[in-house]
């Protein structure tokens, strides 16, 4: 069932999950939210878990940031590294201006203050928000707020970023900018992202590799490495290849639930 | 598609600010600080105006004699002559004194023990809805078991005036705490925030307007609760506004009695009020208040 096309490589991978079961509920309600997920994700590599509803993706997520606990299987993550996850709402602090809602994981660390302003401008300057750090979350459209969301995340240094549906309440073309920024920002810093979308297009355009996942239980049932030279555009023939070979696959998996 | 003119990252940083200043265009609006003032205060200098014209009406009709019910003019005139005088200062100062004190242990007891029943679901189960049996007790319901218990002491008054505001304040804490979104809590975990720096850096904020809400809720039964003690618990050497509330209707001094309640009035209101530039405060911050809302 090792549905990985490249050999199990866990001494190297940045995420290793090994049979991850999760089960919510008790008796007769229990519910089969994952069962024996096996998965290793390559340090810098930029992986997509594509998904119906019920598929568990977000749960997958939670378990790796450590927000919730798996009942089987071991989750590892390289040098013990502390996971940034990102959710599809911005989840700023309304009562910190943008400077310091990016500030907060600096502070948890304990930096000093002068390396926290200097830290803060540049993780602002590099979501393009320099001249916004005064502002508050509520005086901002919803894609800078994701990027505000972004930097919070980054300013943990955390070679691994978690991003449960992140653009999934954004309009297209705010999506589509916010693509390429992530795409460089990734690069740049050489992130390791597992990204979790239901947009089957999102996927082709940001991943090195989409994982499809079924529902009612959570398993892996196919995967496929996106061979696409990058920067990549979300309508260009190649992506759009890409997406409607998932979205064939997707919707076989979706039909098996009907009657 | 058209990127002759630029060129990659150059036409990325444009496009985002573009799109950046077209979605936020306009929201800037400022309405200045004086109308904002006048708009809020007319309606209400109006309403006193005609409080007070309804007032001189009734006065005027004759329906109570005026050793009773003395004019507006008459009751400013005695207010201006105590208040050139030391008994009406002293008595607020009593009064202020027990306020505070009464209050500021009202907020700690009520902190704390909402903090440790919101945390704890035990001591939810156990006291939570006694502590809104308690709300509902009318404070001067407590009066005979304070007498009995204090005498007509100072202590029974700051033993009604504690357990009138307490109960509030700790249920503010607590739906406070309730009502923190759990995204919030989750992202702030994610952020590194661990027991105490969590309550620091995100439920504490979060739960702030409630727990302002609460603190208001608190001042406004300690108040009463105080001027309750304060008509019951006379004799006790001290002339405290309650207490001159009691001799001026004991002296059948009307013009008297009627300034000082209008001294207790505007106490009330002051306070308030200072509760409600914080709750507003609050909300400005939080982008939750309407730029037409008051």
């Amino acid at each position: 069932m090792t549905s990985t096309t490249t050999p199990p490589q866990s001494a190297t991978a940045a995420v290793a999950l090994s049979g991850v079961t999760k089960v919510y509920g008790r008796g007769t309600n229990a519910v089969l939210a994952l069962d024996g997920v096996s998965l290793d994700v390559r340090p810098g590599e930029f992986v997509c878990l594509v998904g119906a509803s019920g598929c568990g993706k977000s749960t997958l997520l939670n378990l790796v940031a450590g927000l919730d606990r798996a009942q089987g299987g071991t989750i590892t993550v390289a040098d013990d590294a502390h996971p940034g996850l990102m959710f599809q709402e911005p989840a700023l602090f309304p009562w910190l201006t943008v400077e310091a809602n990016v500030e907060v994981p600096l502070k948890l660390r304990g930096l000093p203050r002068a390396e926290r302003r200097e830290r803060v401008a540049e993780l602002l300057s590099t979501v393009h928000l320099s001249d916004f750090g005064r502002k508050r979350p509520h005086e901002l459209s919803g894609g800078m707020r994701q990027r505000v969301a972004l930097a919070r995340t980054l300013a943990l240094d955390t070679p691994v970023l978690l991003m449960d549906e992140p653009f999934g309440a954004l309009d297209a073309m705010t999506r589509d900018i916010l693509h390429d920024e992530l795409e460089r920002i990734w690069a740049e810093r050489q992130l390791t992202v597992l990204f979790v979308t239901h947009n089957v297009r999102e996927a082709a355009r940001l991943a090195d590799r989409i994982i499809l996942l079924s529902s009612r239980p959570g398993r892996i049932i196919w995967s496929t490495e996106v061979n696409v030279s990058r920067p990549r555009r979300i309508d260009s023939p190649e992506v759009a290849a890409i997406a409607s070979e998932v979205t064939d696959r997707l919707r076989t998996e979706v039909g098996r639930h009907g009657k | 598609m058209a990127s002759d003119t630029l060129t990659g990252s150059a036409r990325t940083d444009a496009e985002i600010s573009g799109l950046d200043a077209l979605e936020i265009a306009g929201r800037d609006k400022e309405v200045s600080r004086g109308a904002r003032l006048w708009a809020s205060t007319w309606p209400k200098l109006a309403a006193l105006a005609i409080a007070i014209g309804l007032w001189q009406v009734v006065v005027w009709s004759g329906w109570k004699p005026p050793y009773s019910l003395p004019g507006p003019v008459t009751v400013a005139e005695e207010l201006a002559r105590q208040a050139s005088g030391r008994q009406l200062w002293d008595g607020l100062a009593t009064t202020l004194q027990r306020a505070a004190l009464g209050y500021v242990f009202s907020v700690a007891v009520g902190l704390l023990v909402g903090l440790a029943v919101a945390r704890s679901k035990m001591l939810r189960a156990a006291i939570g809805s006694m502590i809104t049996a308690l709300q509902t007790m009318p404070s001067i319901a407590w009066f005979p078991l304070a007498i009995l218990l204090f005498e007509l002491s100072e202590k029974a008054i700051f033993f009604v005036v504690v357990l009138g505001a307490a109960p509030s304040i700790a249920n503010g804490v607590i739906s406070g705490v309730d009502y923190v979104p759990p995204l919030l809590v989750r992202a702030g975990r994610n952020l590194g925030a661990r027991g105490l720096n969590l309550y620091r850096y995100v439920i504490a904020p979060a739960a702030l307007p409630a727990i302002v809400a609460g603190l208001k809720q608190g001042w406004a039964f300690s108040w009463r609760s105080l001027m309750a003690g304060e008509l019951l618990v006379v004799g006790i050497s001290q002339t405290s506004l309650g207490a001159q509330l009691t001799y001026s209707r004991e002296l059948s001094d009307a013009p008297w009695l009627l300034a000082t309640m209008i001294v207790i009035l505007v106490v009330g209101l002051v306070v308030d009020a200072a509760f409600g530039a914080a709750d507003r405060a609050i909300r400005r911050r939080w982008g939750v208040l309407d730029q037409a809302g008051q």
